[in-house]
């Protein structure tokens, strides 16, 4: 290494135990080693104790969170090695005052620098091969899968059951059955997520993601959405169901009745999960309106005591500032025609006129005008 | 001078006469061609801020404070003004507000210039905790709320942590390598003239209609195609913050390689060079990326491109793609600066060589080569090709063996030094602490399926902060006291650092600590309400977050009351090896009366005899004086 071989050597080191600060003991390493080890097991111990996940209720989350243990387990060791020498070396080489003298001028250890090369190598191999193979695993394909369109929007989530003819606004799921989400959106990037199922997956405009899982626990948790999408994007939740299946079997069955007998077929099949509620057919006014306000995800931003909702991301529709027929197909229409003072224009999509046919509009406004308070 | 003079003269008088001539030929453009379009209407204000305002003014307010001159004298064939020197040094504090070729006033400009932005990023940080203390809404709506962590995260990434790394160099680089200035002084002044106009237009972009930018820094598509006015802001604001990254980055690759003193060599250099050399490498690679990612979203939203509508054949990953290319390797040029700049203070304040030195340099390339390889890794659910993910996992977790070498070799460097444990060493020493975890949960995150869990939640919010602050700000805060008596020719108060120190230290974990177990527990991050169950932990972290604002002021406070009535510095307080500190405090205008001599290695250290240069040919440099000698002995130790 050029001139500094020069002026180095093993006699200008010395080895430790000629260094006065660390002769009175005798074995300064296996001393730390001794505490670093001890220090190591309380804080995996500590680490393990504490209880970080929400409840598991997929069949990926006790290999994720089994995953986790196994990184706490290898990462508190190598945080302690550090802390270790960090806090020996301040402790026991300290400057005394008015020590003006130099550090041992070691320039360095062939032997010690391949050990801490090679040992992180193998150990971040070994967790990879680990980390892939629980990938694996969890995105095992299932036989009997269940297919559940998801479709995101600015800002609710809409749930298809491909087959049954059934859109809705609550995902509902039978216990231990293998469910492959189709998810898509119409609009901007959104992230469907389940904390307790652990999984996630965006939702890309002109993309079809996909996430398999099979619910474990009954019980009800929340769709997240995890991608900033807007302005609405923190209130972007929505209820999930897991249920018996013959409970389930029941819902559906309610469901595909209140879509109007069977005969219109929301949410058609599977070869796209993009419908809002484009093609729900038959029904009354009143019926078919309150159908398409929930399959358009309308309730996701605004408050409509008749259909029960209560976003807060538009204006409030049970009193509307302007209750005529026009006014209100103005803003389905073009939102951006007349903004309600204290909101801002260009959070709600301004496509409507394309997603619902001219028929389905007036429906819904219909329902609109029926629904004030 | 009469004001006609002034008002032609290079200074604020012409920055204000460009400007306004820059955004009244900006708006004539737009005006014309609509009237030839005859598009309706013809005085279109979104197009007119954005061509007027946010790319002809600015561009008019450089050519008026005279960035330009000499360029344009010299390309009109006019008699340039070449070595008068009028443009180096600063004598007064009116020097440091015009346009000044000194690369030690440049640096001085940037430090504060970038301090001014870490503030008012602060500020917003602060108002997040108040709405965050407690769910529900109650200070700011949804909106401003997306617009301040947008905005917050952009200055502290584009205006501060970068820039005010490249601020630092630019002092003590050419010192170290005994340069009198950079290569390129001029294009130096450019570099820095060019940032503020990025961070004006982020802050300028709470005035626009619809509010701040608020798709975050990342500034994901088409969300961002899609948003009001604000987002352009930070589209355009982006591209002057990186024209001055990029040319900064020339200009330091440019000095390191051809302005070395003489027996300089690659292997003799202090690792802070090293560091910025790697640095440069990554800014010129990778910056033109980012550039390239928002003038696609720029074209989208403005000339009716389709990048990224994916109904008109537009490809919405492509953005991520293109955006991760750099903002990935961005991680690293906010990181690298700090290795070195923890290297000079561990080796300096500890009084030992640095262990395995050439390891350290190789460890820096290998990060930068990896750095290259990894970008993906922050694509793990964005519903990419699956099978990018393992590979991307793999490289991810690999450059935690070049990391680990630095870790490994600072602490081997503090075994059996005398260490002084002054400010700078203990602002290093918690970035160790706090690096290492933040290097430990980025290798969780690294693990596909723990990703897919916590990717978006509080834990990534938790990681970036150990990173970037624990990690990067505390290695600024290092270097600033570190090499505060040489910029100042002042000492800084020792008490006021510690405490300093250990009010940030402790309330920095209070604050991010949490957030990994929110984050675990299901918290989404960017958002302005939450769950019930997240109020306790959300309650600690903002009064720990407050306290942890606080502390700033002591810095501030040191800072300024320092280097207006501190004690006068000694040239080499620390009794240091490297060139910068064998000179006074604050250098001669030119930095060196005689050119120094490189006669060995940078951290020779308790080495018999032992000298990294000489000054001129004869003369020995300044050796430490003994202890009992005449030379001033360190503050506080």
């Amino acid at each position: 290494m050029g001139d500094r071989e020069t002026v180095t050597g093993d006699e200008a080191k010395g080895p430790p135990e000629t260094d006065p600060r660390i002769a009175g003991e005798k074995h300064p390493v296996a001393r730390m080693i001794a505490i670093g080890v001890f220090a190591s097991l309380v804080g995996i111990g500590i680490s393990l104790l504490i209880d970080w996940f929400p409840a598991d209720a997929s069949s990926a989350a006790v290999d994720i969170d089994t995953l986790y243990d196994i990184l706490l387990i290898c990462s508190v060791p190598v945080f302690v090695l550090v802390m270790t020498i960090a806090i020996y070396s301040v402790v026991r080489f300290r400057a005394k005052p008015g020590d003006m003298g130099d550090g041992a001028p070691i320039h360095g250890n062939a032997r010690l620098e391949v050990f801490w090369v090679s040992v992180p190598f193998l150990m971040v191999t070994a967790l990879a091969i680990y980390g892939w193979i629980v990938l694996d695993d969890i995105e095992a394909k299932a036989q009997d899968q269940m297919v559940v369109q998801v479709t995101g929007q600015q800002f609710t989530w809409t749930f298809g059951y491909p087959g049954e003819r059934v859109r809705s606004e609550e995902l509902v799921l039978p216990v231990d059955q293998p469910v492959e989400f189709r998810i898509r959106t119409k609009d901007v990037l959104h992230s469907f997520w389940v904390p307790e199922f652990r999984l996630k997956s965006d939702a890309v405009p002109g993309l079809t993601t996909k996430i398999r899982l099979s619910p474990t626990e009954v019980g009800s948790y929340q769709v997240v959405c995890a991608e900033l999408c807007g302005l609405g994007h923190a209130a972007m939740r929505q209820l999930v169901r897991v249920v018996q299946p013959e409970a389930f079997d029941a819902w559906l069955a309610r469901e595909r009745r209140r879509a109007g007998g069977g005969s219109g077929g929301a949410g058609a099949g599977g070869q796209s999960g993009d419908t809002g509620g484009g093609d729900t057919g038959g029904g009354g006014g009143g019926a078919e309106g309150e159908q398409i306000f929930a399959s358009s995800g309308c309730g996701g931003c605004h408050t409509l005591a008749a259909a029960g909702t209560n976003g807060d991301v538009g204006p409030k529709l049970d009193q509307i500032s302007k209750p005529d027929e026009a006014y209100i197909k103005q803003s389905i229409e073009n939102p951006s025609a007349s903004v309600v003072k204290g909101f801002n224009d260009g959070i709600m999509p301004s496509d409507y006129a394309d997603q619902l046919s001219p028929e389905e509009i007036d429906a819904l406004v219909k329902y609109l005008l029926e629904s004030q308070q | 001078m009469t004001f006609t003079q002034r008002l032609f003269a290079p200074g604020w008088y012409r920055a204000a006469l460009g400007t306004a001539l820059g955004f009244g030929f900006g708006t004539a453009i737009v005006v014309l061609v609509r009237a030839a379009y005859g598009w309706d209407p013809i005085v279109n204000w979104d197009s007119i801020v954005t061509v007027g305002a946010l790319i002809a003014a600015p561009l008019g307010y450089l050519v008026g404070i005279g960035c330009f001159d000499y360029w344009f004298r010299w390309a009109s064939g006019a008699p340039t003004i070449p070595e008068d020197h009028s443009g180096h040094g600063a004598y007064s504090w009116k020097d440091y507000f015009r346009v000044n070729t000194d690369h030690k006033v440049i640096g001085i400009q940037y430090i504060v210039t970038t301090m001014f932005f870490f503030i008012a990023g602060g500020l917003m940080a602060m108002l997040m905790r108040a709405e965050l203390a407690q769910p529900g809404t109650q200070f700011v709506d949804a909106n401003t709320f997306n617009g301040l962590f947008s905005v917050h995260a952009s200055l502290m990434i584009f205006l501060f942590i970068i820039p005010v790394f490249a601020g630092i160099a630019n002092y003590v680089l050419p010192l170290m390598i005994g340069a009198p200035d950079m290569a390129f002084p001029r294009l130096n002044a450019l570099s820095f003239w060019m940032l503020p106009i990025g961070g004006v237009m982020m802050l300028c972009s709470y005035f626009a209609e619809g509010g701040a930018f608020a798709t975050g820094w990342t500034a994901y598509a088409p969300l961002s195609t899609e948003t009001p006015m604000g987002q352009q802001f930070f589209t355009l604001g982006v591209q002057f913050a990186g024209a001055s990254s990029i040319a900064t980055a020339l200009n330091f690759l440019v000095t390191i390689i051809t302005m070395r003193a003489p027996g300089m060599t690659f292997w003799r250099m202090p690792l802070l060079v090293w560091a910025n050399f790697t640095t440069s490498l990554l800014v010129v690679i990778a910056t033109p990326f980012i550039a390239g990612s928002q003038f696609m979203v720029l074209l989208d939203r403005t000339l009716g491109t389709q990048f990224f509508s994916a109904a008109d054949g537009g490809d919405v990953l492509m953005y991520q793609h293109v955006f991760w290319f750099y903002s990935h390797p961005a991680v690293y040029i906010m990181m690298l600066p700090g290795f070195g700049i923890i290297s000079e203070v561990i080796s300096t304040h500890a009084r030992k060589p640095i262990f395995g030195y050439r390891m350290m340099a190789f460890s820096l390339v290998a990060i930068v080569i990896l750095g290259f390889t990894v970008w993906a890794h922050h694509m793990f659910v964005s519903g990419m090709q699956t099978w990018l993910r393992v590979p991307m996992m793999i490289t991810t977790m690999l450059i935690a063996v070049p990391t680990g070498i630095k870790i490994f070799s600072w602490l081997a460097t503090l075994w059996r030094g005398v260490i002084h444990l002054r400010t700078p060493l203990l602002f290093a020493l918690g970035f160790i602490t706090m690096f290492t975890l933040g290097g430990i949960s980025g290798i969780m995150l690294a693990v596909v399926p723990f990703d897919i869990y916590v990717s978006d939640t509080y834990f990534i919010v938790a990681h970036i902060h150990y990173v970037l602050f624990g990690g990067s700000v505390f290695t600024i805060f290092a270097g600033l006291y570190h090499w505060f008596p040489k910029m100042t020719g002042r000492m800084y108060d020792e008490t006021l650092g510690r405490i300093h120190f250990w009010l940030s230290f402790i309330f920095f974990n209070l604050t991010f600590g949490p957030m990994h177990f929110v984050g675990i527990d299901g918290m989404p991050r960017r958002v302005a309400d939450y769950a019930e169950q997240f109020a306790t932990w959300n309650a600690i972290i903002s009064i720990s977050a407050f306290i942890f604002g606080l502390s700033f002021l002591i810095f501030l406070y040191n800072m300024i009351a320092s280097w207006r009535h501190g004690p006068a510095a000694p040239g080499n307080p620390w009794r240091a090896n490297s060139i910068e500190w064998q000179v006074s405090s604050p250098p001669p205008v030119f930095n060196f009366d005689q050119v120094p001599t490189v006669v060995g290695g940078p951290y020779e250290y308790g080495v018999p005899g032992a000298v990294h240069a000489v000054m001129g040919e004869t003369k020995p440099a300044a050796v430490p004086a003994p202890a009992g000698g005449g030379g001033a002995p360190p503050p506080n130790e």
